[in-house]
């Protein structure tokens, strides 16, 4: 286990790094450039080059890059245009846009990312796997059929589309809901859920439908095991056997796809997100691409990809806890 | 150790003549790394361990023994699937262990593999009209007459209907899928087969037609077969000399009469004895091997079957035996061989 | 068309614990009524070994899991009379069925790799099969009990065993594990079902005589499914054998070995290769495929693979043979042939080839 740790804890860390490097590259290889962005069409070139020294583009790419690098470990002091910013560690840069550190950007947003996914995965997880759980045992029934054809529905919708209905429905036409907003969970619990139902909802059942259809095949698969004819063969009931024998069987491999999912997720939800006008790092993440907000960029492609790779490692440290064939090494 | 054996396997073949070989297998050898431990601490594998045999033309090799003897694996090896750690496999005269590219692709051509599961080894997108002409058709060959004639004739030839040349794998059932595996295995006309536990996935009724129809292709063709089977009744249906593996070493070597009827090793005739007899009813008066096999990371010391063997005594442990030829005219690896027939 | 077995002819054995009188077992599918067991009888005493043999496809398999009442009622039309210790579980509820497995009749399966749970610890899954028929017993109480039974089946350091996975097993001591699990609560019918078939040779011998051993020790009836005709001259009393869902050919062990007399056994005898007798001769196979049983052959399912169909007219083709008396007592047949012809072909044709030489 704990070879296996350090050996992927090494592989995560280039893998950071590569893709830092990537970003970096495929930054400067785009024919455009901050200054024209922040400084408009009609302006001079004196001007530009003003603000390209002043957002510190005018030095070599390594140097920048070992700043970077540098700033994340061990902090760094930024001149822009005169005004000297200290900038402690872990610095990520400062918003080309806002002028604000990357870092307050991140703690802004991070949380709304964190509250919309971590809602929705309850949805999908409840729902999707129950409904999917159930209709395997209820193969062929009505419920089977329903619970299906439904979860055929959902999936092959968008989260704009089912996201904007049920904007109009629940919240614009019946004000059943209330408008999308972020309010922290230390500051009003209870405004915080009622701002998030709306995202939660719409991501949870497109999601349930996925993890419906997925988790059905599973338990289906499972349940014509050697093992679970073994346990009724024991005189077992249909309950215990499903529930102790079967289900547990089949959700591992859920399990660790809902893993990955999350860590996909948690690098933002760009589309929900941008639905329902909530702050999250995907918007962030949107936004600075259009702005070619270089430091902006980089933390949060960075954070997207440290998410995915670290759920990678927990889910396969989580597969060897569950499965006892599996060996870490 | 090599040459004794080398010898002693010539005396082993007395019902051959004594012509060039047409396989030689010398120290073949095959470890696989593993890791094991906290810290990965390296060990292998030993899964074969300087296995010495010949195959003369038109001669039918068998070799048994239980799951984890290194039989399958030796014949990867035969068939370049499998990359020896050590060892010289001559075939036909030439130095084939490390043959590469075109030599190897022509390699190909001569010696040939049948599979244990035959609905694992055709492709089910492809007719079987394809899949026999595959061979023929990687290697660019046209047949007089033209590759679909050839085809048609090698399905007739393993008793299969040409006018399925069109149908795919799934139409057909296991025996005739294993048929389908051996006429394609025929196209190249190959010298040797490799076949490996080629009816243990049939049911008995459709094992005895495929049987059959390899004796009969061996005598037609004059193919020299290396037969992989733990199916020891099987073998000896269809085997003139027969090697006995046992945790990666070649414990006995010898004809049909001398393994079935005479063996000298033990554990030959612990497997003879534990093979269920139709003839005999009740299960009475086997020989009885106690626990299982070893693991083949750490095999034990001397002679590997000590552990098992109700024969062992304190120089088994001590020091490994080499394969010596037994009165019997077998070549077998024990410090006591057993002598007398079976009962 | 007589369809059934007539109760006469195969007789059974009002003493014995199990009695399945004309058992048939339907599945209705889509592409129609699969036959997967049309009709069969058979019989077995505490203490005795009945050996059921066919191919795939024969309605072996089937017959056991109809026996522990596993098939699922919605998809399966069961009917005849599966007696066990004097109670019919044909229609039996699910709860009182419960009952009854894995306590009056325990099964052991193929493949004990796949049949155990890979993510439970052996010791708990015999501890598992206690506990559901013992409601009263202690966890610990389970778990002594399931450390006495792998000592009990010969597995060394039961105690350190029972806390290892599967998958920490060879193959003949998960096996063993198996057993265990299915003896644990002294069950008066084990089923075992194909046991030894993915074991080798010298653990098969070794996991035959334990079982032999124990039906000593717990006077058990024991059927053994198998496709291995020597497995079954090992161990059985009396053999069924079983083609296309249908009884070919019941009697003694003896009987069925030394003196069949359906061609169907015959084809099995002569087509598995021996370890003795004259190895150079051809074995004598059985042509063509077992048929599908959702469109049987009229008439003797096995008539087209028989070389001797067509003896006695045309009933082949359009009559199923019942089974009747062969000639010895306990010893029957199900074939249209006479039994001076069947006599006769026996001696001609059969005699000299495989396991039948």
């Amino acid at each position: 286990m704990l070879r296996f740790l350090i050996k992927r804890l090494l592989l995560a860390s280039t893998t950071l790094v590569a893709i830092s490097i990537v970003t970096f590259l495929l930054f400067f290889a785009v024919p455009s450039s901050p200054a024209w962005v922040m400084c408009g069409r009609n302006c001079s070139p004196e001007r530009i080059a003003q603000v390209e020294q002043s957002l510190g583009l005018d030095q070599p790419i390594t140097k920048q890059y070992t700043d970077f690098v540098k700033g994340i470990f061990v902090g760094r002091t930024i001149n822009d245009a005169g005004t000297i910013r200290e900038c402690d560690a872990p610095c990520l840069g400062y918003s080309f846009r806002s002028k604000e550190p990357v870092t307050d950007t991140i703690e802004r947003s991070l949380p709304v990312t964190v509250s919309i996914v971590a809602g929705a995965m309850v949805v999908f997880l409840t729902v999707g796997i129950g409904l999917g759980m159930l209709a395997a045992l209820k193969k062929g029934t009505v419920f089977d059929r329903v619970a299906i054809g439904a979860s055929v529905g959902f999936a092959s919708t968008q989260t704009y589309t089912l996201g904007g209905v049920l904007l109009l429905l629940l919240v614009y036409s019946t004000g059943l809901l209330p408008n999308p907003h972020y309010t922290p969970i230390t500051q009003d619990p209870l405004d915080w859920a009622g701002g998030m139902l709306l995202p939660w909802i719409t991501l949870g059942l497109i999601n349930s439908a996925l993890y419906a259809r997925l988790s059905r095949a599973q338990m289906i698969e499972t349940l014509q095991e050697d093992f679970v004819r073994t346990a009724r063969a024991k005189g077992l009931s249909a309950r215990v056997v499903n529930r102790r024998h079967a289900l547990r069987a089949a959700i591992t491999p859920i399990i660790t796809i809902a893993g990955v999912d999350l860590g996909a997720y948690l690098g933002g939800v760009v589309i929900t997100e941008s639905v329902f006008s909530l702050n999250g790092i995907g918007r962030e993440a949107a936004q600075a691409v259009q702005d070619l907000n270089l430091p902006l960029v980089m933390a949060t492609v960075l954070l997207a990809a440290f998410f995915i790779v670290a759920m990678n490692i927990i889910v396969d440290m989580l597969y060897a806890v569950i499965d006892p064939r599996v060996r870490l090494g | 150790m090599t040459d004794l054996a080398g010898t002693a396997a010539g005396t082993a073949t007395t019902t051959t003549p004594a012509r060039e070989p047409l396989l030689k297998v010398e120290g073949l050898t095959k470890h696989f790394p593993v890791r094991s431990g906290l810290w990965g601490k390296g060990s292998v594998v030993r899964a074969v361990e300087n296995v010495n045999f010949e195959v003369h033309p038109g001669e039918t090799l068998g070799l048994v023994g239980e799951s984890g003897c290194g039989k399958t694996t030796t014949g990867r090896m035969l068939v370049r699937l499998l990359e020896p750690t050590a060892g010289k496999i001559t075939f036909d005269g030439e130095d084939i262990t490390h043959t590469k590219g075109a030599r190897l692709r022509k390699l190909r051509q001569d010696i040939q593999i049948i599979f244990q599961d035959p609905y694992a080894s055709l492709n089910p997108r492809h007719t079987v009209g394809r899949i026999v002409a595959m061979p023929l058709q990687v290697n660019g060959i046209t047949p007089p007459g033209g590759v679909k004639r050839r085809v048609q004739e090698l399905l007739e030839t393993v008793g299969l209907n040409p006018e399925h040349y069109n149908r795919y794998p799934h139409e057909f059932s296991g025996g005739q899928r294993q048929r389908i595996g051996i006429a394609r295995a025929l196209a190249l006309k190959p010298k040797l087969i490799v076949a490996d536990e080629p009816v243990s996935a049939l049911d008995v009724s459709i094992q005895a037609q495929v049987v059959n129809l390899l004796r009969q292709l061996q005598r037609d063709l004059g193919l020299s077969f290396v037969f992989i089977a733990h199916d020891l009744a099987v073998v000896r249906h269809f085997c003139e000399r027969i090697a006995v593996m046992y945790l990666g070493r070649m414990v006995e070597v010898g004809t049909r009469q001398q393994i079935y009827e005479n063996p000298a090793h033990p554990y030959t005739r612990a497997l003879l004895s534990a093979v269920p007899d139709v003839t005999k009813l009740g299960g009475h008066g086997r020989i009885k091997l106690e626990g299982d096999v070893p693991s083949p990371i750490d095999p034990p010391s001397g002679c590997v079957f000590h552990t098992r063997c109700w024969k062992a005594q304190e120089k088994c442990s001590a020091e490994a035996p080499v394969l010596l030829p037994n009165p019997n005219g077998s070549i077998s690896a024990c410090h006591f061989p057993e002598t007398g027939e079976v009962v | 068309m007589t369809t059934s077995t007539s109760p006469a002819a195969a007789a059974v054995d009002p003493e014995a614990y199990l009695q399945v009188r004309d058992l048939k077992v339907q599945f209705p599918t889509e592409d129609g009524l699969v036959r997967a067991v049309d009709g069969v009888t058979f019989s077995v005493r505490r203490g005795q070994t009945l050996g059921i043999v066919g191919e795939s496809g024969s309605g072996k398999s089937v017959t056991s899991m109809s026996i522990l009442g596993l098939h699922n009622p919605a998809r399966t039309k069961i009917t005849g009379e599966i007696s066990i210790g004097g109670k019919n579980i044909v229609g039996m509820k699910e709860q009182q069925l419960q009952r009854l497995r894995g306590k009056d009749v325990a099964m052991i399966f193929q493949d004990p790799l796949s049949a155990l749970h890979p993510y439970y610890k052996v010791g708990a899954q015999i501890a598992e099969a206690y506990k559901v028929h013992h409601p009263s017993a202690s966890k610990k109480e389970a778990t002594t009990r399931a450390v006495d039974m792998l000592d009990r089946v010969g597995i060394p350091q039961p105690q350190r065993r029972a806390n290892q996975y599967p998958h920490e097993f060879s193959g003949g001591m998960r096996q063993r594990a198996m057993i265990a699990m299915a003896l644990v609560n002294d069950p008066a019918l084990v089923i075992a079902d194909e046991p030894t078939t993915a074991l080798d040779v010298t653990v098969q011998a070794q996991i035959l005589e334990l079982l032999e051993d124990l039906q000593r020790e717990f006077q058990s009836a024991i059927i053994m499914i198998t496709h291995d005709l020597g497995v079954v001259s090992q161990v059985a009393d009396d053999v069924l054998v079983m083609y296309a869902g249908r009884p070919v050919e019941t009697g003694s062990v003896e009987q069925i070995m030394k003196r069949p007399q359906h061609p169907y056994t015959w084809g099995l005898l002569a087509s598995v290769p021996s370890l003795h007798g004259d190895a150079t001769v051809d074995l004598v196979p059985i042509k063509g495929n077992p048929p599908s049983l959702i469109n049987l052959p009229t008439g003797c399912s096995f008539n087209p693979r028989c070389r001797y169909a067509g003896q006695n007219g045309n009933r082949s083709f359009s009559e199923v043979p019942e089974l009747r008396p062969a000639g010895e007592p306990g010893h029957n047949v199900a074939c249209h042939m006479s039994f001076e012809t069947r006599q006769r072909l026996y001696a001609e044709d059969i005699a000299h080839a495989g396991v039948a030489q």
